[in-house]
């Protein structure tokens, strides 16, 4: 079981002049098993800040993370992240940068390239085992990236906006391919994105967040299976209610 | 390939028409060696130094000198970088005496070079030590604040959980290329104070300590002969340094030079 459990998180920045910006304020989200959220919201409304802090790459100035019951204290293997830049280690091949995080656990060189073998099969980059980075497009570089992620067998995977430097095209091989890991692996996927085209399509639940200092505005159940049809009116309608949740903070603020 | 061979054609017909160029001005325009030795003297300078049998035994004295200064440089420059680059404690505690030390001219350092260590190798290496250790210093700490963030949170959330994990894993694969770039910078400095090293004294065998020693001597020919030494061994050094870090460092950055 890997319920993540946000009990009314807040986030304060400190600004230069000695004040703070207020970041977040008294989120409260539960996150089942298996579950695929994610969380969209207008710019600045701090929904990377949230992923941050579940990761344990940011504190929390007020409230808890609490995952399995244990309170999340700093960043740790069991919750993978995949982040919006390229973060793969340029100076590793692609095999040694999936195998790093196995390499700082102390696995024996032998098994821990055998694991990540297997990753790097699952995500369909065989033939590339041996390439370094820069040889890779950004959609090999992002399926890297999450291989690389999975390979530490998260409790939680982590996404803030993965496929945000994509042309739109790969963009969509890669929420089709996504969808197909996380049926084969029934990881947790906690999901930070712009598009709510995106977040339509993906999620299980969208959780909606208000501006700065964002909370938890509405949360959207999506039960229809995948693959999802982007073209049916009930795509359209949820993508539409989602955008005008978003407009209309945006010209309240 | 075509290219390449032009290219070739054109350097040696450039260099073939200054030695000619040369050659004329030292004997029809200014007709004393003394001022300007022509090629065939300085060619027949060097079939001489060659013949004497000092000429390696000075390369390789100079070539110990620099080994001296640039290994030390190495091993204080990169750590010293790496602390203060990464711990902000270390920078600010150090970062005074490095800012107060750093513009000191290395050449300025001969004198206690002389009475710290005497005529020996160690005080040539010194002042060597002197010119290449500040370069690697600070291209270390510049590469280490370079350093890209998502890659150290790339770290911390894979699994490395010390400073030192860190800095193994992460930040100092990193900084190769910068530190690289660095140690070549440093090499090009203490090839220089080398020459100067050896001139002031500080050793009496080595290309710099000839060179001037011959002036002394009104040997101009010779004076040529070690100056162009000097400058192919330089150019020799960085090549291979240059050869070696791209081909084993970095081949993860194809196409890009150190």
């Amino acid at each position: 079981m890997s319920g993540v459990s946000v009990a009314n998180v807040g986030k304060a920045f400190p600004k230069e002049d000695g004040t703070f910006t207020q970041a977040l304020e008294g989120v409260n989200l539960e996150i089942g098993d298996t579950e695929f959220i994610c969380l969209v919201g207008p710019s600045g409304c701090g929904k990377t800040t949230l992923l941050r802090i579940i990761a344990g790459l940011e504190t929390a100035t007020t409230g808890s993370v609490t995952i399995e019951g244990r309170a999340v204290t700093g960043p740790d293997p069991k919750r993978g992240m995949v982040f919006q830049e390229y973060s793969l280690f340029p100076w590793r091949r692609v095999i040694d940068n999936v195998a790093f995080g196995l390499e700082m656990k102390g696995v024996g060189k032998e098994e821990r390239r055998r694991t990540a073998d297997r990753y790097i099969e699952l995500v369909g980059l065989s033939q590339f085992r041996d390439a370094y980075p820069y040889e890779l497009s950004g959609g090999m570089r992002q399926r890297v990236a999450i291989a690389r992620a999975l390979a530490n067998d998260p409790d939680v995977l982590l996404m803030d906006e993965p496929f945000g430097a994509l042309d739109a095209q790969t963009r969509n091989h890669m929420q089709k391919e996504l969808l197909s890991l996380w049926k084969q692996t029934k990881k947790t996927i906690v999901f930070v994105t712009h598009s709510v085209d995106e977040a339509v399509y993906l999620a299980t639940r969208i959780v909606v967040l208000t501006p700065r200092p964002g909370s938890i505005r509405e949360v959207i159940e999506i039960p229809w299976p995948h693959p999802r049809d982007r073209t049916s009116p009930e795509f359209a309608e949820v993508r539409r209610r989602v955008l005008r949740m978003i407009d209309e903070s945006e010209n309240i603020q | 390939m075509k290219q390449q061979t032009q290219k070739r054609l054109l350097g040696i017909a450039a260099v073939a028409v200054v030695a000619i160029v040369w050659q004329i001005i030292a004997d029809y325009v200014v007709g004393r060696s003394f001022i300007l030795p022509s090629v065939t003297d300085v060619a027949s300078a060097f079939i001489n130094l060659l013949g004497s049998g000092t000429l390696l035994t000075d390369l390789a004295v100079s070539l110990e000198h620099f080994g001296i200064g640039i290994i030390a440089a190495f091993i204080l420059g990169v750590p010293l970088g790496i602390l203060m680059g990464w711990f902000r404690v270390a920078d600010h505690l150090l970062d005074p005496i490095i800012e107060t030390l750093r513009p000191i001219p290395p050449l300025a350092w001969i004198p206690f070079a002389i009475i710290w260590f005497g005529l020996t190798t160690q005080a040539a290496g010194f002042v060597i030590f002197a010119g290449a250790f500040f370069p690697i210093l600070t291209a270390t700490y510049a590469a280490f604040r370079d350093v890209p963030k998502v890659f150290v949170e790339a770290g911390k959330v894979l699994g490395c959980d010390t400073s030192f994990e860190l800095i193994r894993y992460v930040a100092l694969p990193a900084a190769v290329p910068a530190i690289a770039s660095g140690v070549r910078i440093a090499m090009g400095v203490g090839w220089m104070c080398l020459v100067a090293a050896e001139m002031f004294g500080v050793s009496t065998y080595g290309l710099g300590y000839q060179l001037w020693h011959n002036y002394y001597l009104h040997q101009m020919p010779n004076v040529v002969v070690y100056m162009l030494i000097l400058g192919f061994t330089g150019l020799i050094i960085d090549r291979i340094f240059r050869n070696y870090v791209d081909k084993q460092l970095l081949r993860w950055r194809a196409g890009e030079v150190a």
